[in-house]
């Protein structure tokens, strides 16, 4: 094929493909198909749920991915177009929402919505009228209302949730002992009310006034069969937004802050989350539970991330220095043992490192410290010091990769020129070849940094965190970096949950981190400039 | 033309693959009576309850789909879930997170009738809040005096120093190993120790109920912090932080510790000892009473199918069948009374169940949650040679300060 031909073909024009599909279009048109059916099923689904910004935020993609598969324009985008829509679906969507929680105060006490916290407050209130006895219902409808008919003392009584219960006469208890026939009623089976979930939910809402007195209280059913008196004392007012105690005559009104909050200070146990602004930023500047905690574990989150480039750098690009030398023998074989850390998983190798730094039974102390009783991991600084060494230990091998393919790269003849003018080992070490290896090393370095910052996984196999800072709030410890101490923060792992300001630091973290990552590889372009 | 051709040749074929899959979620859908019971468990009681489950739909027709998770997971995820409608209509819970999860709103009350007086009071208690019931309770659990008879016999020891002694005199390596969870703490398995000085973590009111005032300030508690240090890297060393669960539960088996503070939860790691269990000794002259853990079954207050789902509780798995197969599955002690008495002729759950008796339940308060961070910290500075009695003020005003809030 001459290169004509194969320009022809690529835009489609050879003849031959334009009077049937060609392979590729089928292929694609097969792709496309998947891809379409799965955005209409989770359309449809959108959909049924009721979630309209997942449906809108799919139609949008659905529509630009096809636009842009079909249409002879946007060459580029049918390349990026896969890569975008993760991108979207995956970080965008996250970053959002994580966007969206930090301007909450979602958390403990506040996961709902006020809708859910009046629910709550309304279980938490009713209770069983004392001495109660259960009475073998059935659920009941007359023309179109659910009501129920229990029996009461022998008798037959039927009311709704307006009408109090009244006897019915001629009615008929069947075998279970509950109603079977009630007379002006249609009595409806157990089995039709446990299977239809829109019934059920009405049969559990419904409440049937035992007498006209409300101090009586009101029949409600649980499961279906059995009836029994329960008593609220809590009124609604959706309008006014408050809830009325009228036993107690307190009068729970609900406060911006996600809580009802009556006059004399008390509050209702739920709450619902509210947008709460910036407060969750400021705070975690200006709070001083928090500010001093934080400021010591950003401070060594950069330690951390610095000195771990830093040192794997460094004895990664000593090793390939060094194994780089043809006179050393074996070198294929040395070379693989010293990768082979980093052929481990890194949690289980730090899970074996903290075995090993157990201050009585590791290894560590019996074979290299003569069995001294070092707390590696419960002192604050030899826990640091260790968790460098361990993160050493796992990311040299790396370097020693990308170091030895970067000299192996270096052109043999600048160096030979260097020899014949006369420049030693170090000389040419320090002016020839550091240079021309941060060139395409420094890029990689600022990633690892970025990666390091946010290197949760050793943390958290090796301290936890721990050992923890005296007097800090969730068991922050000194050797929690940012994103571990998020994740205490958060309540993920128990205690209490604070979403709304583990959200705010996740955010703050991704601008450090953003911002240092741009500055840096601004800083690398200068590197290039020796080339 | 081409085009036209192309956009109809896709519209074919995603309608075919839209309906061959719709066709697949249709007779999912459809099989059953259209009502579904979502119940969360954890891997332990799965066939258990799946046993129940079994007969339950049969019976009613309705389906029952049970979704594994790990038993750390629930309580978070039950919180986070149920407020999206996401979540399911039953869940597998301890009863310590009773309080967290009424705050967030997600639990509804349950009437168990007459069932009720199946159970052991305590259970129920230890599952009410406000007077209000919120779970079904199946087992207790506690921590106990776990020892060696090859060692040291099978007698219960009354005090701390009376263990020591015994411990001492078998020759064992160490007379005890307790769990300090590395260097996090473990206030937990150290609870009761601590009560046997008369520091509890909350102050409870005449009615046993916890109140958020706490407890273990004052001359008590220093007690307790000087006892803590005494034993301690500083003191004795038989209290030390680089013991954790899996090294515990090594030196016991092997032999070289006499004595341990375990869970019903850890029998299965001492296979190649005997063992029997009592209650844990007092150290500081008072009743040690340990917490005592119940877990049960949690109902979600945005269940859509809270009929079916209190029908399954209280008619099918308040039942002794059911409490007898969820016991077999996961042998703790059952909430069940007469499956409780029954079971008590094994002698190593009579032993936890003797330690229970002296036991408190774990407060359920939303308060624990700020507790056991500075809790187990503080322990864990004080075995490792901090101040004593600086170090335990200084957390109990921390954790004022925290619940203030």
């Amino acid at each position: 094929m001459t290169i004509t031909e194969r320009a022809e073909a690529r835009r489609g024009s050879r003849p031959g493909t334009t009077r049937g599909f060609s392979w590729g279009f089928v292929v694609k048109l097969l792709l496309m198909a998947i891809v379409n059916a799965f955005g209409l099923t989770v359309i449809l689904s959108a959909y049924r749920a009721e979630s309209w910004l997942v449906l809108g935020i799919m139609v949008a993609l659905l529509v630009a991915v096809d636009v842009v598969y079909f249409t002879k324009r946007a060459l580029p985008l049918k390349y990026l177009a896969p890569g975008l829509a993760f991108l979207f679906v995956f970080q965008l969507f996250t970053l959002g929402y994580t966007g969206y929680v930090a301007f909450t105060n979602y958390g403990s006490g506040h996961s709902g919505s006020m809708q859910q916290a009046v629910d709550a407050a309304f279980i938490q209130d009713e209770q069983r009228v004392p001495d109660s006895p259960a009475y073998p219902l059935t659920v009941v409808e007359r023309s179109g209302e659910l009501g129920f008919a229990v029996v009461v003392d022998g008798e037959v009584r039927a009311g709704t949730a307006l009408e109090p219960l009244a006897e019915v006469a001629d009615a008929e208890v069947g075998s279970s002992g509950a109603p079977a026939e009630v007379p002006g009623w249609t009595v409806l089976e157990r089995a039709q009310v446990l299977t239809d979930p829109a019934l059920q939910e009405q049969v559990v809402a419904l409440r049937v006034p035992f007498s006209e007195d409300p101090e009586d209280g009101s029949i409600r059913t649980r499961e279906g069969s059995t009836g029994v008196l329960y008593s609220s004392s809590l009124q609604w007012d959706e309008e006014a937004r408050t809830l009325t105690d009228t036993e107690t005559g307190l009068v729970y009104t609900a406060d911006d802050r996600g809580s009802f909050v009556a006059d004399d200070g008390s509050r209702l146990a739920t709450g619902w989350y509210v947008g709460v602004g910036f407060e969750n930023f400021v705070r975690a500047f200006t709070d001083a539970k928090f500010a001093a905690p934080l400021l010591q574990v950003t401070l060594w989150t950069f330690a951390f991330s610095i000195l771990t480039v830093l040192t794997s750098f460094g004895l990664g690009l000593l090793f390939a220095l060094i194994f780089n030398d043809p006179r050393i023998r074996a070198r294929k074989v040395l070379r693989t043992l010293f990768i082979l850390p980093y052929a481990f998983p890194a949690f289980m190798s730090a899970l074996l490192w903290r075995g090993m730094l157990n201050s009585e039974f590791g290894v560590v102390n019996d074979l290299f410290f003569f069995g001294a009783d070092i707390n590696w991991l419960g002192d604050p600084l030899l826990a640091k010091l260790a968790i460098l060494w361990v993160n050493l230990w796992l990311s040299y091998p790396y370097w020693f990769l990308v170091c030895t393919g970067a000299l192996q790269s270096l052109s043999g003849e600048t160096l030979e020129a260097a020899k014949v003018d006369g420049a030693g080992p170090f000389r040419r070490f320090r002016s020839i070849i550091l240079p021309l290896l941060l060139v395409s090393t420094a890029p990689l370095a600022i990633a690892s940094f970025a990666f390091n910052f946010n290197n949760f996984t050793i943390i958290y196999m090796l301290t936890e965190g721990g050992p923890s800072i005296p007097g800090a709030p969730n068991g922050i410890g000194s050797t929690d970096i940012l994103i571990s101490a998020i994740y205490a923060i958060s309540g993920v792992a128990g205690g209490t949950a604070d979403y709304g300001l583990a959200s705010a630091l996740s955010i703050i973290v991704f601008v450090v981190i953003g911002v240092i990552s741009a500055i840096a590889f601004r800083q690398t372009r200068k590197l290039e400039e020796i080339q | 033309m081409r085009k036209q051709l192309g956009i109809a040749a896709l519209v074919l074929a995603s309608g075919l693959v839209l309906t061959s899959c719709s066709a697949d979620s249709g007779e999912e859908g459809g099989g059953g009576g259209g009502a579904e019971l979502v119940i969360w468990t954890d891997a332990e009681r799965e066939p258990a309850i799946r046993a129940a489950a079994e007969a339950f739909e049969e019976e009613s027709g309705a389906t029952v789909t049970l979704v594994q998770k790990n038993f750390e997971d629930l309580r978070n995820d039950f919180t986070a879930q149920v407020p999206t409608g996401e979540g399911p209509d039953i869940t597998v819970g301890a009863h310590d997170w009773l309080g967290a999860l009424v705050t967030a709103g997600v639990v509804d009350t349950i009437d168990l009738g007459d069932a009720a007086e199946q159970f052991e009071q305590v259970s129920l208690d230890a599952f009410t809040y406000d007077g209000q019931l919120y779970a079904l309770p199946y087992s207790l659990e506690t921590v106990a005096l776990v020892q060696n008879t090859a060692l040291v016999g099978s007698e219960a020891p009354a005090t701390w120093d009376e263990m020591i002694q015994r411990g001492v005199d078998s020759g064992a390596e160490r007379p005890i190993a307790i769990n300090t969870a590395g260097e996090t703490g473990d206030a937990y398995t150290m609870y009761g120790l601590q009560t046997s000085f008369g520091a509890p973590v909350f102050v409870q009111d005449e009615s046993g109920s916890y109140t958020n005032e706490v407890g273990m300030g004052g001359q008590p508690g220093e007690a307790f912090a000087g006892w803590l240090h005494e034993n301690g890297s500083a003191g004795t060393g038989y209290l030390s932080t680089t013991i954790d669960y899996d090294i515990n539960n090594e030196l016991f088996n092997s032999g070289q510790a006499a004595y341990t503070i375990q869970g019903p939860w850890a029998i299965s790691s001492y296979a190649d000892v005997d063992v029997a269990v009592n209650p844990i000794p007092s150290a500081g002259g008072e009743t040690a009473a340990p917490f005592v853990g119940v877990q049960g079954f949690y109902l979600s207050s945005q269940s859509d199918n809270a009929l079916l789902a209190n029908e399954f509780l209280v008619n099918y798995l308040a039942t002794e069948d059911s409490q007898r197969a969820l016991y077999e599955a996961d042998p703790r002690i059952p909430a069940y009374s007469s499956l409780a008495a029954e079971v008590a002729s094994d002698p190593i759950i009579a032993g936890f169940l003797a330690s229970s008796q002296n036991g408190v339940p774990m407060p359920s308060i939303p308060e624990m949650g700020s507790v056991w961070d500075f809790w187990n910290a503080a322990e864990t500075q004080i075995i490792n040679g901090a101040d004593p009695s600086g170090t335990w003020n200084a957390m109990i005003t921390e954790l004022d300060g925290a619940l203030a809030e």
